[in-house]
Parts: C-alpha cells; structure tokens; sequence
C-alpha cells in the first residue's frame, strides 16, 4: 500500500500547528511491518541507504522498496561523521562523483522538503609542508580543470579566511598556504537522513528499522532474498549499503569483498561563542575541526592503524589530535572537550568507494567510503539508485566498479582522502 | 589501548609501540594465476568482527614482525607467536575454541 502523502513543512504548516500547541504534528515516516516480497531491499537505513531508496523511487519509478534496518535510523556513520562536504578531490572519477553530491546538497531542503541546514560555509585544507603545498595545488589545478571552484590561499590569505589559525613561520608545521574550496560546507547529518526518509517514505518506500539481517538468499546464483530477525523477505534486487559491516552482509552471499574496517573517532568541544565560520583541514598534523550551530567545536580525529569493530577507536589517536589542534588553533587550548565517539569505516586499497554490481546477479554493493563517506550521500544515492534499477553502473559510478581491483585501474585518493590510514 | 608482549624480545608494551601489519597467513598466488586470483591476493581480507590473525611489528623496541589473534570485537588478545610459520600454534587455537564456547567472541 502506497504511504498518503505528506502535507509539507512551511510557514503554514508552522503557524496551522502551532494553534494546537503543536500537538498535531504527524509522523515523518511510517513504521510498516515488513511485507512478503518487495522489488528491491536495500540494507542500511542511513543516509546512502536511505537517498539510493529515495531516488530509486523518484528518479526510476521503483517504489516497491523496503529499507532495512539493524538498528534505527541514521544511527551508524551517519549520525557520527564530522559532517564535512567538499569536492576538491584529484581524480577525475572522484571529482565527478563528490561534486555531483555537493551540488545535490545545495537545493537538497527544498527538494525533500526539509531542512538539512546545508551551509556553504567554505572548506580549507591546510599545506604544512612543502611537499603538501605541491600536492594541494596540483589538486588545485585538476578541480580547476574539472569545473570545480578552488582557490589557492597563501598564508597571508589563510590569515584572513581563518583569523584564529596560528600562522607563525616558526611553528613546527608552519601554514604555508591552503585549499580553498568556499562552495563546501557542512549540513546536518541527521536531518540528511531524516529528510531522505520522510521523502522515500512519502514516495511508498517502507523503512523498516530493528530489522537484522541474519542471511542471503540465493539460487543458481541470483538472490531471492534476506533472511531478517523480522522473518523472510523475498526480493528480486539487493544493495548492501551497511559501511563498515559489509564484509559480514558479503560473507552471507558468498563473496569476498577488498574492505577493511577501522574505527575512526571524533569528538566535540563544550559550546563556546562563534569563533571559527569555516571548516578547517590540517592533514600533517591531523586534525579537523568546525564549529556547529550551538557553538561546539566538532573535532575528526584519525583511524586506528589495525581492524576493529568496536564503535570507540583509541585513546592515544584522542591525544595526538587535540596536540595538533592546539598548535594549529592556540586559542582553544584550554577548552574542556564534552564527548568523544567512533564509527566503524570500511577501507578500500585505493581509498575510493565501490559501486558496484558483485559476483551474485542482482546483489549491488555500495561501500568503501572509508573515513570520508557523509559528503558523498546524495551522489552516492543517486549512482546506486542508477546502478540498481538499470544493472549496469551510470557513467559517474563507472569507475568505481569492483573489477577495478582485478583490471588495475586504481582510483588513488590517498591523498584527498584527508584523514591518514 | 592493547597491551601486547612481543614474542621475540619478551618486552610487554602498549600499543603505541607495535605497528599494525594487516591480516595473517595470506598466500601469495601465481605465479602463472589469473588476474582474479592475484587481486584477491592483493586487496580481498577477511575482515572479520571477531578472531582475526593478524601481523604486527614491534617498530618502536626490537623491530621484529610476529603474528597475533586479536578479537576485532572486543579486543582481547588471545596470544602472539613467531613470524617464521604459515599456521598459528594450537595452543591459541584452543584458547580460540574456548572463549568461543563461553560465547565472548564469534
């Protein structure tokens, strides 16, 4: 049964629900018992998972979706990511695919129809070495050849875009410049999810959450389906779209996947008044850092250097990111940090994702994000979405096919990737 | 933070003085195999969310390799032996089997 559409959110909608104390408000989606069978499933309700279900049904007329879900909604690496979106990547592949996302996010409120409080607020990434000032502006130089807008900023002009960074030629790692990308930003992770839920919600996708799968079905080499903790469900296509669990739903349907999964850790400050309006990059020394709307500085950290899957990464990775920070940003040096978390990434050898079809007809994959996935949510939906309903991969996602592994053909971000593995 | 002995120098250390090496006992394929074969080699690991057998260096005191089981789940470290052999000792495949049985790791 096709979902009622939704009235939507407005100015109206506001001031009609506000005569009733606000107590009329109806529910963002639906939580629907799993049907029987279903065209398509796609596991993981986060935000890839849940925009591939969206543009499925809006771009490709597949409604008959169910997304489903171990635990709630958005409460893997979507709700754990820093948050960032850029596009300046080196690659040609990549920079079609990350600018295509980050143009997405740009009328993304309007086009679901609530607000993901996208804020192209500028991303720069600092050269702290000669030999990171090379690499930033050869990246520099491809974005501009790819139509994308960066700017190189010489310390003089970092100063400026960022007063709070310490540019001291004597530092241990001095600022000798940046790249500047001003059209990147930040957006509220949670409401990306929560927007592409009500919105495939709304087009008759069922999300259904506290739904384990427990197995793949499979016969003469196609899938028919998912075992779950929420009973059989038959399905003519399935994409897997679970980061850092991949490799558990691949060893169900029988393949082996080139993912490593890590912890990767952030954390946030106690809120303080507005001090920083971009968002900072400092790879040398490895950190990250933002300032949210309540005022806390939200902080990425680095992988830990070997497999895990325990959703809290290393005391020592806590340290040497605050050190860094510290030098980079004197001013914060005496603030209380409020929390610290961790999410499991999956790594891919080239450090680029995977959109793909596998070795089982009509099981897709789409993983591999590592430590930089969030900012590619709307791109990544868009592709899946594609590379589902067509079974052949769209021209963007192409590139980032398995068979790259065994052909060679490397997609090597390790530079752009931004966080150190 | 692991606290890991080295088997070859019988220090006890954190950590922050080992370096990971990636997943254990991997055969290299070929010569003569197919590009699938050597890429799987390459790229294709385990990846499990429970006992993994993993290599490590002891990069900051003897700089020796060794090999480690490792529970990716809850990081309990179920023992270390030499670099120099292609299957671990039975004696941590036992202790393996038996936090297994108690249910502590998959």
């Amino acid at each position: 049964m096709a979902a009622k559409r939704k009235p939507r959110y407005s100015i109206f909608s506001l001031a009609r629900n506000s005569m009733s104390h606000h107590q009329g408000w109806e529910k963002a989606w639906r939580s629907p018992d799993p049907k029987p069978e279903y065209d398509v499933v796609i596991v993981g309700a986060g935000g890839h998972g849940l925009a591939t279900a969206y543009y499925l049904a809006k771009n490709h007329g597949i409604t008959n979706i169910a997304v489903v879900e171990k635990g709630w909604l958005g409460g893997g690496n979507t709700g754990r990511n820093t948050t960032i979106i850029r596009s300046n990547y080196l690659q040609d592949s990549s920079a079609a695919l990350f600018e295509l996302s980050r143009s997405l996010f740009e009328t993304l409120s309007q086009e679901l129809n609530y607000n993901i409080m996208f804020s192209p607020r500028g991303v720069l990434m600092l050269a702290q070495t000669e030999h990171e000032k090379r690499a930033w502006q050869r990246t520099h130089h491809a974005t501009r050849l790819n139509n994308i807008y960066t700017e190189w900023a010489d310390t003089k002009r970092v100063k400026e875009i960022c007063p709070i960074i310490n540019t001291d030629p004597g530092a241990r790692f001095p600022v000798l410049g940046g790249l500047w990308q001003p059209r990147g930003g930040t957006a509220r992770h949670d409401a990306v999810a929560w927007g592409y839920a009500r919105a495939a919600d709304d087009l008759g996708v069922d999300v259904i959450q506290n739904c384990e799968v427990l197995g793949i079905d499979r016969e003469g080499g196609k899938v028919t389906g998912v075992q779950t903790t929420r009973g059989a469900i038959k399905c003519g296509k399935l994409g897997i779209v679970v980061a850092g669990n991949t490799t558990r739903l691949t060893d169900m349907a029988g393949f082996r996947m080139p993912l490593e999964s890590v912890p990767l850790q952030a954390l946030v400050s106690e809120p303080i008044k507005p001090c920083l309006d971009i968002v900072v990059m400092a790879n040398t020394v490895h950190g990250y850092m933002s300032q949210s709307d309540k005022g806390e500085l939200v902080i990425g950290g680095g992988t830990d250097g070997y497999n895990a899957y325990t959703q809290r990464g290393s005391f020592q990775h806590v340290e040497e990111t605050v050190t860094a920070l510290v030098e980079t940003f004197p001013i914060i040096s005496r603030l209380r940090m409020l929390r610290q978390w961790g999410g499991i990434v999956d790594i891919t050898g080239d450090r680029s994702p995977i959109i793909s079809k596998t070795p089982v007809d009509g099981v897709f994959v789409n993983c591999g994000w590592g430590t930089g996935g969030f900012k590619a949510t709307c791109g990544s939906g868009h592709c899946f979405a594609a590379t589902i309903a067509k079974g052949e991969p769209d021209a963007v996602a192409a590139p980032f096919s398995l068979d790259r592994f065994s052909e060679g053909r490397m997609i090597d971000e390790s530079v752009a990737a931004a966080v150190a593995h | 933070m692991l606290l890991i002995d080295c088997p070859c120098c019988g220090v006890s250390g954190e950590e922050t003085e080992f370096a990971a090496g990636g997943e254990a006992h991997i055969v290299r394929a070929g010569p003569g195999s197919s590009d699938a074969d050597f890429a799987s080699y390459l790229f294709d690991r385990k990846n499990p969310r429970g006992v993994h057998f993993e290599r490590w260096r002891h990069a900051f005191g003897c700089g020796k390799w060794f090999h480690m089981v490792r529970s990716t789940q809850t990081l309990e470290v179920f023992g270390v032996y030499k670099a120099d052999v292609t299957s671990p000792p039975q004696d941590i495949l036992d202790r393996v089997e038996a936090a297994r049985a108690e249910g502590r790791v998959k």
